[in-house]
């Protein structure tokens, strides 16, 4: 082997995704593409009332219509115990309802038929009674005294409280204000809005009557998880529970709950013994599902007269809808969201959190989002930014003179989180340099001042906290939250690796086969990734809070090292060389001084499994589960500039300015594909994307004419750049960016629309920035046209 | 039940099929052409797009009989004797897909865009997809497949 070949370096290399062949030509493999034989198809049928006591349900007329085998109702359930089921964070939902109906979209009953357009039929032809009760829409009405109690299924809950939580230390925040010269407060609502991922959710549910075994290809972020839950719901036992998650279309959070179409349509197919499918449809997914953020937020940031921060107070009351439903850490009732102080160094921070129930939707989860540090962000980012024009600082440069500097990491907040590497203002720096920040201060100026043009630059410097986590810290249902990877490498030096999370687009299958390549020197293109089917791969707890890469991932890399481990052994052997004498080199040892004498890492595959030392156990592989001895904490800065059109309100994007900092890149195309979806998701939310619901609980976002998504022609283009601050905990120095561009980028899309109306002495825009809101402000000001 | 005889990605498909029935669903259930999704049952996520005579429409809200005598082309139909078309290979080249469910809406909508205007500016490919949803990408790379798969087009000799 004389030719040096040239080494890949596959940490830090855009390989082209191994997954897109599969969907390029449509030969992907998503939920609704499982058809088995002698599958029944299940409907949904949905409240049209948000509170509402159920008299009666007459369902013999569907049960007449030719075709339909069975309609599944809640009173079914009830003699089987199957009526209600816990959610991920403790508290119960019903899976079928019994007693009443809590939101508009809750589910009533199904339909079970030999085909999907009569199981719609027969919907038509249930009749329910419904009395309907006193609705609820808002978490303030929630907690007035007297309010009627939404959840009375409930022993022991009196009122529409679920849970009040603190943190930071209330007297040394006190002490922090009763010093400040400048108190600048915000309050402002992050309004519920919906993951909606492509892909409405479903499964299909296959129990076998001979064996009892149950087979459910499902929609899941988290399939281990929800066949625990699963065992818990239905008492099966576990082995004889396999999930499946095959092709996902994007879940974004959506798909990490269970939900009552997955239970009802397993317990049909247990009932009737044969297969059911059950697709929801757009509706169902955006009134019933997941939804995320509904934070009515206020706070005050105390600062001296130099824009030193002294100390934080928030108060947040949560609008969990009907069941606290967030797939959340236990010990954290209103997730991260204590992490409102961001990145800024304070001594003092104090964080109320309150949590109510409403006839909405239940959900609180996670849209793009690592428990609630989404909400946090874009507090603390409009709050800094008010702060700066109430005390006539640039935003810039307040952010600058109150950043945690890059030498006080690792940094303990005021609420507990060790932040473990960050350096911001170097990104910040970035971020105005790339942007133009000087020049476009004079530009806004001049345009204002010479042709009355509203320009406006809005800045974030947000920081993350992701990749839970510490089992001391984290637990799902008291699952711990570590995961796992299995990796097995075959004699031809072929390799499967098996993972516990799951991708929903992310492209698992090529980002975890470069870090076996990394660390092995195995090609990705020889690697197949295995993930989402529970018989197949090892315990974890799924892909959502960008967790993958700092758990999974840091398992790959260490699993991978402990199979180098083992082949140093083996080409000791081969090399009949004593193993402290070989240097390991890319995807081979070789003997110290003697680079010719070596042995690849395929080579020592084949001996791992003809031709061992006397002893050694036979094969090369072996399984990691990762317990994270730290979060990560990517981090970034953000510059957006929008002109506002002041004949109409409405506000055009310009320029997005992205300067992320995730630590180590593994594949920066994959990591650049994930940022630019964040950010158009975080521009969805600052522009567009609502869930709302008028005073009788009737969803005003229920399709996608009324709940807007963001197309190409309104999704403005994104300059990304980078610093690269490595994670000192993780292997290979990553820190999981998914999710940091939704965090980041809303606060700066709002900021800018506030900057370019900052001089007349507007200080907020609620979300969504619709052009309506943006227009009466122009009037109320005087500067429509 | 009414006859038809639709030709599907060039090969004719007769079939009796009950007059509601939506073409996503026979293309999905009675064909299994899988690779036409459904995202939205209102026309307005585009996933189930296909090409009716060579221009993208929505499956998921035109009946199947309507489709009588005329011919679709899915995303099964776009790869010929296995050689990918350009657009598939801009799609992977680009990153313009992540889950990959609006994908095969998003090729066709840009086969027929190409076909009608080889060489469209980053504006008008933006206005040909805007029909069609994306959760995943932000389209910037989407955009960049189409421009990249337009150039191959152009400089790939023909015959």
């Amino acid at each position: 082997m004389a030719v040096q070949e040239e080494k890949p370096g596959w940490l830090g290399k855009s390989v082209r995704r191994i997954e897109d062949d599969r969907f390029i030509v449509g030969r992907g493999n998503y939920v609704d593409d499982v058809v088995l034989p002698g599958m029944l198809h299940m409907a949904v049928l949905r409240s049209p009332v948000a509170h509402a006591k159920i008299n009666s349900i007459d369902t013999s007329r569907a049960e007449a219509l030719e075709g339909v085998v069975a309609v599944v109702t809640g009173e079914l359930l009830a003699q089987h115990n199957l009526a209600w089921m816990p959610t991920l964070s403790g508290d119960t939902q019903a899976v079928l309802a019994t007693d009443k109906v809590r939101m508009q979209g809750q589910e009533v009953a199904c339909v079970i038929a030999e085909d999907a357009y009569i199981a719609h039929d027969a919907l038509e032809l249930i009749e329910v009674d419904y009395e309907q009760l006193p609705v609820i829409t808002t978490p303030q009405a929630a907690l007035e005294p007297g309010a009627p109690v939404i959840r009375d299924d409930k022993e022991g809950q009196t009122d529409n409280r679920i849970y009040h939580w603190e943190a930071g230390d209330e007297q040394a925040t006190e002490q922090a204000f009763a010093q400040a010269d400048r108190v600048v407060s915000l309050a402002t609502h992050y309004p519920r809005c919906h993951p909606a991922p492509l892909e409405c959710c479903g499964c299909v549910a296959d129990v076998n009557p001979a064996t009892g075994k149950a087979t459910i290809w499902m929609t899941s972020q988290a399939p281990h998880v929800h066949r625990t839950v699963f065992a818990l719901v239905a008492g099966l036992p576990e082995q004889n529970i396999q999930i499946i998650s095959p092709d996902i279309g994007g879940g974004f959070g959506n798909k990490v709950p269970v939900y009552p179409g997955y239970v009802v349509a397993t317990a049909a197919s247990l009932l009737i013994g044969r297969p059911v499918k059950w697709i929801e449809d757009r509706t169902g997914n955006l009134i019933s599902t997941g939804f995320a953020r509904d934070f009515h937020m206020e706070g005050e940031l105390a600062l001296t007269d130099e824009g030193k921060m002294l100390g934080l107070r928030v108060r947040m009351l949560s609008d969990q809808g009907y069941a606290y439903a967030d797939a959340q850490p236990s010990k954290f009732k209103a997730g991260l969201f204590h992490i409102v102080g961001g990145s800024y160094d304070l001594a003092a921070t104090h964080v109320v959190t309150d949590g109510a129930y409403t006839n909405k939707a239940p959900g609180g989860v996670a849209y793009r989002c690592s428990f609630r540090v989404t909400e946090a962000s874009f507090f603390i980012e409009r709050l800094v930014q008010t702060a700066a024009y109430e005390l006539g600082i640039d935003p810039a440069e307040l952010r600058r003179r109150n950043f945690i500097r890059a030498d006080q990491f690792p940094y303990t907040s005021a609420t507990g989180f060790i932040y473990d590497s960050g350096n911001y203002e170097p990104a910040l720096d970035l971020a105005l340099e790339k942007v133009g920040y000087d020049e476009l201060r004079a530009e806004q100026k001049r345009l204002r001042e010479e042709e009355g043009r509203l320009i406006g630059i809005g800045l974030a410097s947000f920081t993350e906290v992701v990749g839970a986590g510490p089992s001391k810290n984290f637990d799902i249902l008291g699952l711990k939250m570590f995961d796992s990877a299995e990796l097995r490498v075959h004699p031809t030096g072929k390799a499967i690796l098996k993972l516990g999370v799951k991708t929903q687009g992310q492209g698992h299958e090529t980002t975890f086969a470069q870090i076996v390549a990394h660390e092995l020197g195995i090609p990705p293109q020889d690697i197949l990734v295995q993930h989402g089917d529970t018989d197949n791969t090892p315990y974890g707890l799924g892909t959502y809070a960008s967790r993958s890469t700092p758990t999974a991932g840091a398992a790959t890399a260490v699993v991978a090292r402990k199979l180098r481990d083992k082949a140093r052994e083996i080409a000791a052997h081969l090399l009949e060389a004593s193993p402290e004498d070989l240097e390991w080199d890319w995807n081979r040892f070789y003997v110290k001084g003697s680079p010719d004498q070596s042995k690849t890492i395929q080579e020592i595959a084949f001996a791992a499994y003809t031709d061992l030392p006397e002893g050694m156990e036979h094969g090369l592989e072996g399984v990691n589960y990762y317990d994270p001895p730290n979060m990560t904490y990517p981090f970034g800065s953000y510059a957006v500039v929008v002109e506002i059109d002041r004949g109409t309100g409405k506000w055009e994007v310009r320029r997005v300015v992205a300067v992320d900092d995730c630590g180590v890149r593994i594949n920066p195309m994959i990591v650049e594909g994930q940022i630019m979806g964040g950010l158009t998701e975080g521009y969805a939310m600052a522009a567009m994307e609502l869930i709302t619901f008028d005073e009788d609980g009737n969803c005003l976002g229920s399709n996608f004419v009324d709940y807007l998504l963001p197309s190409s022609w309104e999704t403005p283009n994104f300059e990304l750049h980078e610093t690269v601050t490595p994670s000192p905990h993780h292997p290979i120095g990553a820190k999981g960016v998914g999710e940091s561009a939704t965090v980041g980028s809303p606060a700066a899309f709002v900021n800018a629309v506030v900057d370019a109306l900052a001089h007349v002495g507007v200080r907020n825009f609620e979300m969504p920035v619709t052009p309506d809101k943006v227009w009466e402000k122009l009037v109320e000001v005087g500067l429509a046209e | 039940m009414t006859q038809i005889s639709v030709t599907v990605n060039g090969t004719s498909r007769p079939a009796d099929v009950e007059p509601r029935l939506l073409l996503v669903h026979f293309l999905r259930g009675k064909l299994a052409l899988t690779g036409t999704h459904i995202g939205c049952d209102t026309t307005s996520c585009g996933a189930c797009t296909v090409l009716l005579d060579g221009t993208p429409i929505k499956s998921c809200t035109f009946l199947t009989v309507q489709a009588d005598g005329r011919e679709i082309t899915t995303v099964e139909g776009l790869a010929q004797n296995g050689a990918l078309h350009p657009l598939q290979e801009g799609f992977k080249e680009e990153h313009g897909l992540q889950c990959g469910f609006c994908t095969p809406g998003m090729l066709l909508v840009s086969k027929a865009l190409l076909e009608a205007n080889p060489s469209p500016s980053e504006e008008e490919i933006r206005w040909a997809l805007s029909g069609n949803i994306c959760r995943c990408t932000g389209y910037v790379n989407i955009v960049k497949a189409v421009q990249w798969a337009a150039k191959k087009i152009e400089t790939t000799p023909v015959g």
